[in-house]
């Protein structure tokens, strides 16, 4: 058996540092051009400024709503996640009954129905006026619900992905089950998951264009406004196209900086 | 009450009429066994012969189906309190050492100390710095695990489970994901162990660690208890056709 091996290293890429043509990422030169070429359209072009600066006043709200909804969905998607590798019947059952059902559903369907039919709802209920809940928070609180889903599959797959001898381990020096998953299990799980929930933030970015149907005045919202009335569709949409492409772009190097940074550091 | 006079004579670990089914595999027929104080009780036989099933019912790993485990007076059922409270005082090693890879050594050895019997950090630190020394390795306590050896990392293993001050510890071939060259360094602690007056029941081919150590050796297979005695008529003088088959294969 080869278990007795040495001590296992660490991801680190090789330190040769030498240039190598093959393994360049010339992709990444390609995207840095267009978006680079965008850019100075934007400076020497008033056409194009214009339509930057106008599709700008909707950043902040884009990035609102994408680091609100990340957030909540996390917590949202690990508690759903918890459920899913639950012992408890009832609650693994919700929790896979509520995950089924928003995978089954069309996220832009989903948006519609849990902003103009779930929420209203649920408010009354709970004896709040549905016109008093704006179509920002309709937004989140929809992408919240929807990526909670995928977020706890996430962190079921991560937490299934450690070995059981680890939670036989803890139980064995006396810790409960819930602190054999807390001291134990999640921390690993968690680390194992990062690279999936970088996947699921920028998957969000992307997803929050949806929510221009409710009117919400995101870049997507903002732009197709633009448009109605400039009717200028090429240099709108380029500028729109680079707006994400930049945004995801440098979420996903940043993302990647992080874990080399952590798989370095840890072990 | 008389139960506090008869402790000193009562045996450690009382194993009544066990059995464990899995599906329709029996894992372990009917076996009964009991492990005196400061014995060190040693089961080989081929593997699926039920001797590494059996290490974990008694810690209820494996919740037997049939039987009763009773570990210093207090039987082991399967309620979460109760059993909590038992695994707290039954250490166990694992084959695959079962460290915790996030945490540092120290931290692993202080865990459950800090979790389970809630002492201070300073506490805990001082009795983890000292069962690393007792195993040998003192300098490794800021290490992380896959950073040390598999001697080393069992050696850990040991510390992490006589932190908890248990009462008995049980062994499931702790040396046989290990290089040659390494087993020797966990057979001494464990041997140590056994000077010391540590029940012990450990699952393991080592002849050497059963001529020097064991007080009785049980030998099983097909989920049943074959042939016990001590390691002198099992391995010396074996009875049955069974165990001469068995050991005439690992004695070489």
């Amino acid at each position: 058996m080869a278990a007795d091996l040495p001590p296992s290293t660490s991801l680190q890429p090789p330190t040769n540092k030498r240039f190598n043509w093959r393994t360049f990422p010339w992709w990444l030169v390609a995207i840095g051009l267009i978006i680079a070429y965008m850019g100075f359209r934007i400076i020497s072009d008033p056409a194009y400024t214009n339509i930057f600066e106008a599709i700008l006043t909707g950043l902040g709200t884009t990035l609102m709503v994408t680091g609100i909804s990340f957030i909540c969905a996390l917590i949202l998607g690990l508690l759903l996640g918890l459920g899913r590798v639950s012992r408890n019947v009832l609650l693994r059952n919700i929790s896979i009954g509520y995950i089924e059902f928003i995978r089954g559903v069309p996220i832009l369907v989903l948006i519609f129905t849990i902003s103009f039919a779930v929420v209203p709802a649920l408010s009354k209920g709970m004896g709040l006026d549905p016109s008093k809940i704006s179509l920002i928070a309709r937004a989140i609180i929809a992408l919240v619900l929807i990526y909670a889903a995928y977020i706890a599959e996430i962190f079921r797959a991560g937490i299934e992905s450690i070995s059981r001898g680890q939670m036989e381990a803890a139980r064995s020096l006396g810790l409960t089950h819930a602190q054999a998953m807390r001291y134990v299990i999640l921390p690993q799980a968690f680390r194992n998951v990062l690279p999936a929930l970088g996947n699921d933030l920028i998957a969000i970015l992307k997803d929050s264009s949806l929510v221009s149907v409710l009117g919400v005045r995101e870049i997507t919202q903002v732009s197709r406004l633009s448009v109605s009335s400039s009717f200028k569709y090429e240099e709108t949409y380029f500028i729109l196209t680079a707006f994400y492409l930049t945004m995801t772009l440098v979420l996903s190097l940043l993302l990647q900086w992080l874990q080399r940074k952590m798989s370095s550091n840890v072990h | 009450m008389s139960t506090k006079l008869a402790t000193a004579n009562q045996p450690m670990i009382s194993i009544s009429n066990v059995s464990k089914f899995f599906g329709d595999f029996r894992a372990l027929d009917d076996v009964s066994l009991t492990v005196d104080r400061g014995e060190v009780l040693m089961i080989v036989g081929p593997s699926g012969s039920g001797k590494s099933t059996l290490l974990r019912c008694i810690n209820h790993l494996e919740v037997p189906d049939a039987g009763e485990i009773i570990i210093d007076g207090k039987h082991v059922k399967p309620q979460e309190r109760e059993l909590n409270a038992i695994r707290a005082e039954v250490g166990m090693v694992f084959q695959r050492f079962e460290l915790f890879p996030h945490l540092t050594v120290l931290e692993n050895i202080c865990l459950a100390q800090q979790k389970v019997r809630k002492s201070s950090r300073s506490e805990s630190e001082k009795v983890a710095r000292g069962l690393l020394e007792k195993v040998g390795i003192p300098e490794q306590a800021n290490k992380y695990p896959p950073k040390l050896s598999g001697g080393q990392q069992q050696r850990v293993a040991i510390a992490r489970s006589l932190a908890m001050q248990p009462k008995v510890i049980l062994f499931d071939e702790p040396t046989s994901a290990l290089d040659p060259e390494m087993i020797n360094e966990v057979l001494d602690v464990m041997l140590t162990l056994a000077r010391e007056g540590m029940t012990m029941v450990v699952v393991s081919h080592e002849m050497g660690f059963a001529r020097k150590a064991a007080h009785q050796v049980v030998f099983m297979d097909g989920g049943t208890i074959v042939e016990q005695g001590t390691p002198e008529q099992v391995f010396g003088a074996p009875q049955h056709e069974r165990t001469k088959l068995f050991l005439s294969r690992i004695l070489h």
